[in-house]
């Protein structure tokens, strides 16, 4: 018998004995209804079958062509951070019952994803301060573009006003989003490292949805939210905030700044880097937006003998109900990556989230007055959380002392100068609490003999 | 009051024992986590940012412990039902088995712990696995290009009407409606109105098959595209789709492909070669990654020669020296639409899953896929309604009409039944132009001994629907809830725990 595969069941009898039962004499008829010319008769020109050995010898080898941070020590951020995972989210999330299932159709059978989600949607609302979550969302980019457009949409106005300290890859996400939906974006530029407030003063008027502001920002500087929310609200638009979820440890509460959005990604709480993806964006409101929200939201109710349960709800908002009429077209989302956010928080508790977010702040402060002392120079002075940027020595090319690091088994900070060309040479460090004292100093020696 | 006891229950005040939320497990005082110690001289926070930016109170999460966090997530586990657990012939969602050493490999820390922005010269084994996925999904499609970008089959849709809408806008032609049919998922729809198309919808003939005739009234020259499932949401080959795509590109529109069924027919036909323009895959369908309880999915979206500089960027390319790097020079791009490079965690595990199959077994997961639907249809037919008899690719059909025009026994009725035989019940009420509809998807990871017990148990709840329709009309039984109030959940909505 050809084809035996493992994750394949059928023997040479159950297919004579399936073929007989449908009445047809082999698989080709199955696909008779498919015209020849457009039958594909060839061998794909694809990778071949290995063997499971095999197979696991070659991921090994294509792994090991990467530097992970096992073996680097990590100054790296820029949206991606490199925190330690508790061991319980790799084995809770590793249950198949979790991971092998698809979105909670069945709430019957689904008490447990359901109940999950449930638990993530309140604690995004505890850490943010918002009234309302939903499931997740692809990633903060994705949520801060949706977010865009349901101010768009709640407030009738087609410019949103964003601010150059936004994450760069959040700010073409939103982007590319405005032109689908034919919005008009306006930038505004920052001073000292976060928003010029008279700049966005000007920016805003009557015309405006909202204005979206990222903070602790992309320099990681904590903007003047309190600053911002009169602004805005004074024209009637929508304020957006996107946020790391573990400055909130320590951080005001964008809820209780006025934020009538929240979003941000969770890949800080407990859900690995993967080069980036998969993450897992979240997604909060002020009350009066809840039907308006983009994606799943899981309620509370009861069943027939008046027991606690819990179903997907609100889904007329849904493309499968409301199809071009939906308040968004995302359907598969990050549900595992919730789970792991909320494994995660539940580790942590009340006070562990405190003292993660404290240690992320005194490390990166000790980090930044060590290169201080070394004679960097840090670009601004504006309040940080995790992350500062040094101006590197004139000439200096970030991405060759980067290189340098790496020889040294240190991944370097982000390149500024790809994103903002003003800030060319300019290198943008986080800190988490992974790194030690010791790792900090040798670090910023290592910096220094690299730029030297 | 609430009351606890220590196995995560709780006693709900209506004589009912509920499933405790994690924050009613929390006790003052108890901590489940383990962090380095403070080896940095330690300022107040409020020395490095002012008091006005600092939270007054922390927030309030449960404190537990560990044992806790375990049996807490254990148990909700154990209330989930998924593809390890038993069948789940979950209509067009593939739900076919998640491999293991998917997992392994995506857990690799040169693949799990790496940053998107590190040194191209230190992921080159990533951007190697990329590369040689985009290769081989775009030989898998017949298409000429393809972007990893997109995290989900809807993100895929929309990536691709993006690049419709900018290749239209590059010959300056503004063309501004998308053609789908009444069959077709709820994404198309919706992704056409977020990349700012509006959306005509055409009905489908008595063969469920697209109605030439409607098609050619509804194209115009201010068509942009039409998009297609094939095999469609009934299960069926669009058997004119040469002429579809005809009737389309001489409109001057494009054709997109909605890979959601794509399980159906790897390796047998190719949407290239059917004349699309624009393919998105699901990777958590077709190759096998798991849909962990409603993502992370990855939506790769493949394009014709014509289309490729619109495509996101980066796309990750091979240079002469035989090194791979992300290529960002590309001014047509419609820009970006994600994060880094796409949910590169799955793309592992697709790549895997791909290299254990290879060319001739993907093309064998596809036959026994079909060969699986289409003798579960035949053993079904005479016992349901099917409303396009004939041959099925890998999912098909069936109406329940008739147990509720003569029993009261409604589709959503049969599926609850299912729950109380330890089946995950298929897709029901979809397509929307199928009354009462059941949409059974097999896959071809289930025996026959497994379709086979499925089906008479079909067999045996139509009996009961005849016999005792009271059974099925109040369940399930034997399940951790009953049916839920949905009505009241969406009325006065509880989102979130008021602790």
């Amino acid at each position: 018998m050809p084809n035996l595969h493992r994750y394949i069941p059928m023997t040479e009898q159950d297919q004579a004995d399936m073929l007989a039962t449908i009445g047809v004499s082999d698989t080709e008829e199955l696909f008779r209804d498919i015209p020849e010319a457009i039958r594909y008769r060839g061998t794909l020109p694809i990778s071949s079958a290995l063997d499971e050995w095999s197979l696991l010898e070659h991921m090994k080898e294509l792994a090991g062509r990467n530097a992970d941070t096992d073996r680097y020590k990590s100054f790296l951020g820029a949206g991606i951070y490199d925190h330690h995972l508790p061991v319980v989210i790799n084995h809770m999330i590793s249950r198949s019952e979790f991971y092998t299932a698809y979105t909670p159709y069945q709430p019957e059978i689904s008490q447990g994803e359901l109940q999950a989600i449930f638990e993530f949607q309140s604690y995004i609302c505890m850490l943010t301060g918002m009234a309302v979550a939903n499931a997740s969302m692809y990633d903060g980019t994705t949520a801060l573009a949706e977010a865009g457009a349901l101010a768009a949409g709640a407030t009738k106005r087609k410019q949103l006003v964003i601010s150059r300290t936004v994450h760069p890859e959040a700010r073409e996400m939103v982007l590319t989003m405005a032109r689908g939906l034919n919005l008009e974006v306006v930038e505004v530029g920052y001073t000292n490292g976060v928003t010029d407030l008279d700049a966005l003063k000007a920016a805003i008027s009557t015309e405006t949805a909202a204005v979206l502001i990222q903070s602790p920002n992309f320099f990681g500087a904590v903007e003047d939210l309190a600053a911002v929310e009169p602004i805005i609200h004074n024209v009637k638009g929508l304020f957006v905030v996107s946020t790391n979820p573990m400055s909130l440890g320590l951080l005001e509460t964008p809820g209780k700044l006025g934020a009538d959005i929240c979003v941000g990604d969770a890949q800080p709480l407990g859900i690995s880097m993967s080069l980036g993806g998969p993450t897992c964006g979240f997604f909060a409101v002020a009350e009066p937006l809840t039907r308006r929200m983009p994606g799943r939201i899981v309620g509370q109710t009861t069943d027939l003998d008046g027991k606690r349960g819990f179903v997907l709800t609100l889904q007329a908002r849904e493309q499968h109900i409301r199809r071009e009429k939906a308040t968004s077209n995302i359907c598969s989302n990050q549900a595992l990556l919730a789970l792991c956010a909320s494994i995660y928080l539940s580790t942590m508790g009340r006070q562990g989230l405190v003292d993660v977010a404290n240690l992320n702040l005194q490390k990166a402060h000790f980090a930044a007055e060590e290169l201080k002392q070394h004679g960097f120079e840090l670009a601004f002075n504006a309040p940080f959380f995790n992350e500062f940027v040094i101006k590197l020595p004139d000439g200096v090319s970030v991405k060759e002392t980067n290189l340098k690091l790496l020889e040294a088994g240190y991944l370097g900070g982000y390149d500024l100068g790809l994103a903002y060309p003003e800030l060319a040479g300019h290198m943008l460090i986080a800190v988490t609490e992974k790194r030690t004292r010791s790792e900090i100093e040798s670090f910023v020696n290592r910096l220094e003999e690299s730029v030297a | 009051m609430i009351t606890m006891n220590t196995t995560s229950e709780r006693e709900n005040g209506a004589g009912k024992t509920d499933k405790a939320l994690i924050f009613e497990l929390s006790k003052p005082g108890r901590v489940a986590y383990s962090l380095p110690a403070c080896d940095v001289p330690s300022k107040p926070a409020d020395a490095y940012i002012p008091s006005s930016m600092l939270r007054q109170t922390p927030a309030e999460l449960p404190e537990v412990y560990e044992v806790d966090v375990i049996r807490h997530y254990t148990e909700l586990s154990r209330r989930n039902f998924g593809v390890d657990n038993g069948f789940y012939p979950l209509g067009s969602c593939t739900m076919k088995y998640n491999p293991k050493i998917n997992e392994d490999t995506a857990r690799f820390a040169g693949f799990a712990k790496i940053h998107p922005y590190q040194p191209e010269e230190s992921i080159q084994g990533a951007l190697e696995l990329m590369y040689t996925l985009q290769n081989d999904l775009a030989a898998l499609t017949g298409m000429d290009q393809v972007t990893l970008q997109p995290a989900a089959g809807a993100h895929g849709e929309w990536t691709g009407l993006m690049m419709i809408r900018a290749y239209h806008e590059s010959r300056g032609e503004r063309r501004t409606k998308v053609i789908v049919p009444d069959s077709s998922h709820g994404t198309n729809p919706a992704s056409a109105t977020v990349a700012g198309f509006e959306t005509v919808t055409i009905k489908s003939n008595e063969r469920g098959m697209v109605d030439l005739d409607a098609l050619r009234a509804a194209v115009g020259s201010d068509t942009a595209a039409l998009m297609l499932t094939n095999p469609s949401t009934l299960g069926l080959f669009e058997e004119q789709i040469v002429e579809i795509a005809q009737i389309i590109h001489e409109a001057g529109g494009l054709l997109y492909y909605d890979g959601a069924n794509s399980n159906a027919i790897m390796g047998i036909t190719r949407p290239g070669d059917m004349g699309f323009d624009v393919v998105h895959l699901n990777l958590h369908k077709t190759m096998s990654t798991p849909h962990g309880g409603g993502g992370p999915g990855a939506g790769p979206v493949g394009v014709k020669s014509k289309l490729i500089p619109f495509l996101p960027k980066p796309i990750v390319e091979r240079s002469e020296d035989g090194s791979y790097y992300f290529d960002y020079d590309r001014p047509q791009s419609i820009g970006r639409v994600k994060a880094f490079y796409g949910n590169f965690g799955i793309l592992v595990r697709a790549y895997t899953y791909i290299r254990t199959y290879g060319p001739e077994g993907l093309r064998r997961v596809s036959e026994c896929a079909v060969l699986n639907a289409n003798y579960m249809m035949a053993r079904l037919a005479p016992y349901y309604e099917i409303p396009y008899p004939g041959v099925c690719k890998h999912e098909f059909v069936m109406s329940g009409r008739s147990l509720k025009a003569n029993y009261g026994v409604r589709t959503l009725d049969v599926a609850k039944r299912l729950l109380d035989f330890g089946y995950h019940p298929p897709t029901i009420y979809f397509p929307l132009n199928v009354e009462e509809c059941i949409m059974i998807e097999p896959t071809e990871t289930e025996s026959k001994e497994t379709l086979d017990g499925f089906i008479d148990t079909m067999i045996q709840i139509a009996e009961e629907a005849r016999t005792n329709p009271e059974l099925v009309l109040n369940a399930p039984y034997g399940t951790v809830v009953r049916r839920l109030d949905e009505a009241t959940a969406a009325r006065k909505p509880v989102l979130n725990c008021s602790c």
